[in-house]
């Protein structure tokens, strides 16, 4: 399989899909390939977690390798937290080598919320950093420390993520734009449930000609139960679920059957949203969900 | 100043298993932070005794870190000291190895655990400010250092879980990222954000000796 094909979708001007596969926590790849086996067909590009919550999982790099052979096209995602810069430079050079081109550039969960509290977080670099490294490694064929590449520079299509729903609100557009300075081709957002705030940020990334510039997928998390939206509410950092939603989940007859309405509202009304190209579905521990939802919203590659 | 806190009673018994123990505080820190002041010594005598602990003695060095200072100072009650087998320090890490390199025959227990550097907030609160990186760059940031300040030293602004200018690892602590925003804000300095910070020289923070 070619890599590349998100890349391709994205400049063609195409509104693209991105799902999110996490990776098993242990050595039994067998289900991680039977979610892959389901979703193949139904996006572009798969992210493929590293260590999400800092929780150790089976290795992004590896994961995306899995998914390489099976012929879905991989999203490598890398954190800061667990690695400096030598290890994120080597780790890209072995995923270039291999055929992934496509990373998410993100400093990290902190470790203090995973299952490893006690261990000493790296953070050598932040996301902007990790980004601009990258790009110059890709377009400047130079390591961080501007010693050329000597043996072949890596092909990179590089994302990054963006929340438009964190404190200092007003900051959130100029961090955007730091990441695109540093050379970012496409952003993933945070999920997506209040519509209102993400349309002003839209509102301020156009102003800005910015969605010229890099590539927007929105987040979209369909709501599985009561008892997530209660968690994705009040206790995942950066999330920001209105009442509204919250209360039609805890309404509902059935929480599936709403969870996946309000992720085909939220999606109708994304794509009436001038500048977005594209949407990343993260469905935690939900994959199953992701070939319905893309094929009932008109989404289907 | 160097903010550390007294290990649990229970830890510090543990550790000098009822042998007889001479007391050493420091004048400084450990005084400004409670930990090893001349009351925290004294209690700790009391709790000791109470427990049967012989307790030679006790002095304050001024400050435990200084070496030629301390050597004085623990010279005067050398014939208290020489009735312990155990020292037990509360002082920073450092004073416990200046006490240690002094005291070469005697068994040196660390009372407390040292923490961080960092500002005296109020009487009896202490905040983080500083981890010492070699390379000072609080300029850029109207003086407040995301490198100590930042749970993710991160120098491009803040991550996603910024909320209501609280720090997501701990909700207890200002989001760093936040101050110099409103900082930068407050003063029409938003240009300033923008510029990317390359990634810090952290062989900076690796100096071991300096010698003027």
């Amino acid at each position: 399989m070619k890599s590349g094909n998100l890349e391709r979708t994205l400049s063609d001007g195409k509104f693209t899909v991105t799902a999110e596969i996490g990776p098993p926590k242990g050595c039994d790849i067998n289900k991680f390939k039977s979610k892959a086996e389901l979703l193949k067909g139904y996006a572009t590009a798969f992210n493929v977690t590293d260590n999400q919550t800092a929780v150790v999982r089976l290795s992004s790099l590896a994961g995306s390798l899995f998914l390489f052979e099976m012929g879905l096209e991989p999203i490598l995602q890398l954190t800061c937290r667990d690695r400096n810069r030598i290890a994120l430079q080597s780790d890209i050079l072995g995923a270039s080598a291999l055929g992934i081109r496509n990373v998410l550039c993100l400093t990290g969960d902190h470790q203090s919320f995973g299952n490893h509290p006690q261990s000493l977080g790296v953070y050598d670099l932040d996301s902007i950093q990790l980004i601009k490294i990258l790009s110059d490694m890709r377009d400047k064929g130079i390591f961080q420390n501007k010693e050329e590449i000597p043996h072949g520079k890596p092909q990179l299509f590089i994302g990054a993520a963006a929340n438009p729903f964190a404190d200092p609100l007003e900051c959130r557009v100029d961090r955007l734009e730091k990441k695109i300075d540093a050379g970012v081709d496409f952003i993933q957002t945070q999920s997506v449930f209040n519509i209102e705030k993400f349309q002003s940020w839209m509102d301020e990334v156009r102003s800005r000609h910015l969605d010229k510039k890099v590539h927007i997928l929105a987040g979209i998390t369909p709501l599985k139960s009561v008892k997530m939206t209660e968690r994705m509410q009040f206790h995942v950092p950066g999330v920001d679920l209105p009442t509204e939603i919250a209360d039609r989940m805890k309404k509902a007859e059935d929480p599936n059957i709403e969870g996946f309405n309000i992720s085909l509202e939220l999606i109708e009304k994304i794509k009436r949203i001038s500048g977005v190209h594209g949407i990343h579905i993260t469905a935690l521990f939900w994959e199953k969900i992701i070939p319905s939802i893309v094929k009932e919203s008109g989404l289907i590659i | 100043m160097i903010i550390s806190a007294q290990k649990q009673l229970e830890e510090i018994l543990r550790l000098i298993k009822n042998d007889p123990v001479f007391l050493i505080g420091c004048s400084e820190c450990a005084t400004m932070c409670k930990t090893g002041g001349e009351e925290e010594i004294l209690i700790m005598k009391k709790n000791l005794e109470e427990r049967n602990i012989v307790v030679t003695g006790c002095i304050i060095l001024d400050p435990a870190c200084n070496l030629q200072k301390s050597k004085i100072l623990l010279k005067n009650v050398k014939d208290n000291l020489n009735k312990a087998k155990k020292l037990l320090v509360l002082s920073c890490g450092n004073g416990v190895q200046t006490v240690a390199e002094i005291c070469e025959n005697f068994d040196v227990v660390s009372g407390t655990n040292t923490l961080f550097l960092g500002e005296i907030k109020h009487a009896n609160e202490f905040e983080k400010n500083c981890i010492m990186c070699g390379e000072c760059i609080l300029e850029l940031f109207n003086g407040f250092c995301p490198v100590s300040r930042c749970p993710k030293h991160m120098l491009n602004g803040p991550c996603g879980g910024s909320k209501d200018g609280k720090c997501e690892v701990n909700s207890e602590l200002d989001c760093v990222w936040h101050d110099i925003y409103m900082s930068y804000k407050k003063k029409n300095q938003i240009e300033n954000f923008k510029t990317i910070l390359e990634p810090k020289d952290w062989s900076k923070s690796l100096e071991f000796r300096r010698v003027v």
